[in-house]
């Protein structure tokens, strides 16, 4: 018996430009003018629960930004996820058309990226407040943090306490 | 005739404890504690006294529940920890019914002005217990989100540590707010 | 209706568009609790991360625990122990059944059933004793580690919980005959805020709101995780998707997490509660004091932390509220790149305008209640 996520890939074709598998995770790499017939395609494969929307800021290297897709089916009990690398300068097209879900993953990934959504009905800021400057969750935002004050001694904030180590690649 | 030392103590009368007798004749030099001895004679200060003893007893928080530290505060409320014995029967609703709040929990950058508005809304005389490490001081959380202590926007009279502190903390804060407000007057912060 | 408001649940704010008492428009604006923990948990190591997760959904705690550990344990390729999985599945359950028994005093106080608050909150207290007793802290437990947990159960762990769930079913009658049959509860909730199977998928809802629609997802069920497939237990689900099929869901919830921990506290194995792997679990102090390499894999876990290999993986539990998701990316160092948390009540809030299309202002309270949304998960 194919297993759903078999099914999608070979309906998707030439779609897919990459399909990584990790973990039993299966992610597939689409390029961003594919990106809505994809999850077109997905959604009347049976993956019809858009579980979430959400991005991956890559800063400093290109192409910039990861835009993940991770699409679940209630029936069969399979998980896709799907991965559209995004430049800095570049658009994404909404999902609400297909998904009415979508509205608000999209404009929280707009507030904390910055990334815009083409077709999206009210793209505003949505955990920010709404004349907030800049996009947190970007790598070139900085966390912001206050040290705690002290009489002579400026003490390391939080995240300096276990600095960030090298990457350990095996 | 010289005065060697400071006016000597005379026994307790009626009027109060520490009744100043002086030197026939003599000047005295009224120190600190005489003066303080003198207020506890005087009229108003003891009805101020009942006064504030009306008031810690019947305080009734402003339904300020903000995050975790929030179903502590709940769980204060309920039958275990039950803070109607220390007197807040009633949580209100509405801030200009409450003379407390208890801010329990993360002040948001979006949060921040609600939190001044409400606590305007209040009237006077109020109290602000900052319960929870987030209320206190930002807590564990250092970043552009939060305000790092909800006393950048109001004064808190009572900061009770504790991610979340455990009801019997916030029960304690609660019973050192009523020893605040149980003290005469004119020595309260404001 | 403002941030502050007794009937939220929190610190939401919806704008309404009203004619008289019938909506016309309703707006959920969020963002009044938002904490930047998925920023936060980038500057820190995975362990450190443990502490942030219980403040996100802080009513089950133990199952968000849960779900960041299983997630680091996922992109490390690992699995704990087969006690310290059994004892994160019993607290886990008992999380949703404290977390149940908080919607079922909040739903019923908003509808003015006053003693239910008082009731529920004394079984939660019990709960919370138990939690207490494992891991020393009533809410914000740190009580998982990557690869098992913090320590092992005190004795009479089991005893406790055997006393507690012994009379819980009398209880659980007790608020059912409160309210099940209770004329106004019904017809305060039957017929309120309805939500379609369809539009419950194509909003994203899981967990109680999809089931009281008709649609039997459970990640329990469809991604079996820690454990769960080794238990018999049943997912109800409702049919009509109003507010009276949740609550009937999520009763029901509560005696399955009950059969579930039945199950296995009978079933409890001996063993070992943290994996072997000393580049992810710091060694037994007693080996400290004769192996060198112990001693140098502690320096190296405490002053860095594990390195995962880079990847990325998603995870994901069933809260209380829906499916609770980790999403983590690493890049071989000992901090994560990004922490996504798929947030339940944040895509089940979405849905709230079409439970309340041509709803009353009442039917708002009850309809914010029958979601059960947790505003530090939505806002994160």
């Amino acid at each position: 018996m194919t297993r759903p996520e078999d099914v999608l890939v070979q309906r998707l074709g030439e779609a897919v430009v990459e399909q990584v598998r990790f973990r039993d995770d299966l992610t597939l790499i689409v390029p961003r003018e594919h990106m809505l017939r994809a999850l077109e395609i997905a959604g009347s494969t049976g993956f019809r629960l858009l579980t979430d929307l959400t991005a991956v800021d890559r800063h400093p290297a290109q192409p910039r930004f990861d835009v993940i897709y991770v699409l679940t089916s209630v029936e069969q009990h399979a998980r896709i996820r799907f991965m559209v690398h995004l430049a800095a300068d570049q658009t994404m097209p909404s999902a609400t058309s297909l998904w009415p879900g979508a509205n608000w993953l999209e404009r929280e990934v707009f507030d904390l990226f910055g990334i815009r959504f083409d077709g999206h009905p009210d793209l505003r800021r949505i955990l920010m407040p709404d004349d907030w400057e800049g996009h947190p969750l970007r790598k070139d935002y900085p966390l912001v943090e206050e040290p705690v004050e002290f009489k002579g001694h400026t003490p390391k904030v939080p995240s300096e306490i276990i600095p960030k180590s090298k990457p350990k690649l095996l | 005739m010289a005065v060697t030392g400071p006016p000597e103590r005379g026994p307790s009368t009626t009027l109060g404890a520490g009744t100043i007798v002086s030197r026939a004749g003599s000047p005295t030099e009224a120190t600190e504690a005489d003066l303080r001895a003198l207020e506890s004679n005087i009229l108003t200060t003891t009805v101020g006294r009942v006064v504030s003893w009306a008031r810690k007893n019947s305080l009734w928080p402003a339904q300020f529940g903000l995050a975790c530290c929030a179903i502590e505060m709940i769980a204060t409320a309920q039958a275990r920890f039950d803070i109607a014995r220390f007197g807040s029967e009633a949580f209100r609703a509405s801030p200009r019914q409450a003379d407390l709040m208890i801010v329990s929990g993360r002040v948001s950058q979006k949060m921040a002005p609600v939190v001044k508005h409400i606590y305007e809304q209040m009237l006077e005389p109020k109290w602000v217990i900052a319960m929870g490490d987030c209320a206190s001081c930002g807590g564990v959380f250092n970043n552009y989100a939060l305000v790092q202590g909800v006393d950048k926007l109001i004064p808190v009279d009572v900061y009770v540590a504790g991610c979340p502190p455990r009801p019997e903390a916030l029960l304690y804060g609660f019973l050192k707010l009523q020893e605040l407000i149980a003290e005469p007057t004119h020595r309260r912060r404001r | 209706m403002g941030p502050q408001h007794p009937a939220t649940h929190g610190v939401l704010r919806l704008v309404l568009e009203l004619e008289g008492e019938v909506i016309l428009n309703l707006e959920p604006v969020i963002g009044y609790l938002h904490t930047g923990f998925e920023k936060e948990m980038e500057t820190r190591t995975y362990h450190q991360n443990i502490v942030f997760p219980p403040r996100i959904e802080y009513l089950a705690t133990f199952i968000e625990e849960q779900a960041y550990v299983l997630a680091v344990e996922k992109l490390l390729g690992i699995t704990a122990p087969k006690r310290a999985e059994v004892i994160r599945l019993i607290l886990a359950e008992l999380s949703r059944i404290a977390s149940h028994l908080v919607y079922l005093g909040t739903a019923a106080i908003d509808l003015n059933v006053t003693s239910l608050l008082m009731y529920c909150f004394r079984d939660r207290e019990e709960i919370l004793d138990i939690f207490e007793m494992v891991s020393g802290q009533r809410m914000m437990h740190g009580y998982f580690r990557i690869g098992g947990l913090q320590w092992d159960l005190p004795q009479g762990f089991a005893e406790r919980v055997q006393r507690f769930l012994d009379d819980f079913p009398r209880r659980l009658d007790e608020y059912e005959t409160l309210l099940t049959d209770n004329l106004i509860w019904r017809k305060r909730t039957e017929g309120v805020a309805v939500l379609s199977a369809e539009d419950a998928i194509r909003y994203g809802c899981t967990g109680p709101v999809l089931r009281g629609s008709g649609v039997s997802y459970d990640v329990r069920k469809a991604f079996p995780y820690g454990g769960y497939a080794d238990y018999e237990f049943d997912v109800p689900v409702g049919s009509n998707g109003d507010a009276f099929d949740r609550y009937r869901v999520r009763m029901d919830e509560m005696r399955q997490s009950r059969r579930i921990i039945l199950q296995a506290l009978r079933g409890l194995p001996e063993g070992p509660i943290l994996v072997d792997d000393r580049k992810v679990a710091l060694p037994p102090r007693r080996e400290l004091v004769r192996s060198m390499e112990a001693v140098i894999h502690q320096f190296k876990l405490v002053s860095e932390g594990i390195h995962p290999p880079a990847g990325e993986v998603y995870a994901s539990v069933e809260s209380p509220r829906g499916e609770k998701g980790y999403y983590i990316v690493s890049d071989g160092s000992n901090r994560p790149v990004r922490v996504r948390v798929r947030s339940a009540s944040f895509n089940n809030l979405q849905a709230l305008p079409v439970m309340l299309r041509r709803g009353t202002v009442a039917d708002v309270v009850v309809a914010i209640a029958s979601i059960d949304i947790v505003l530090g998960d939505v806002d994160r």
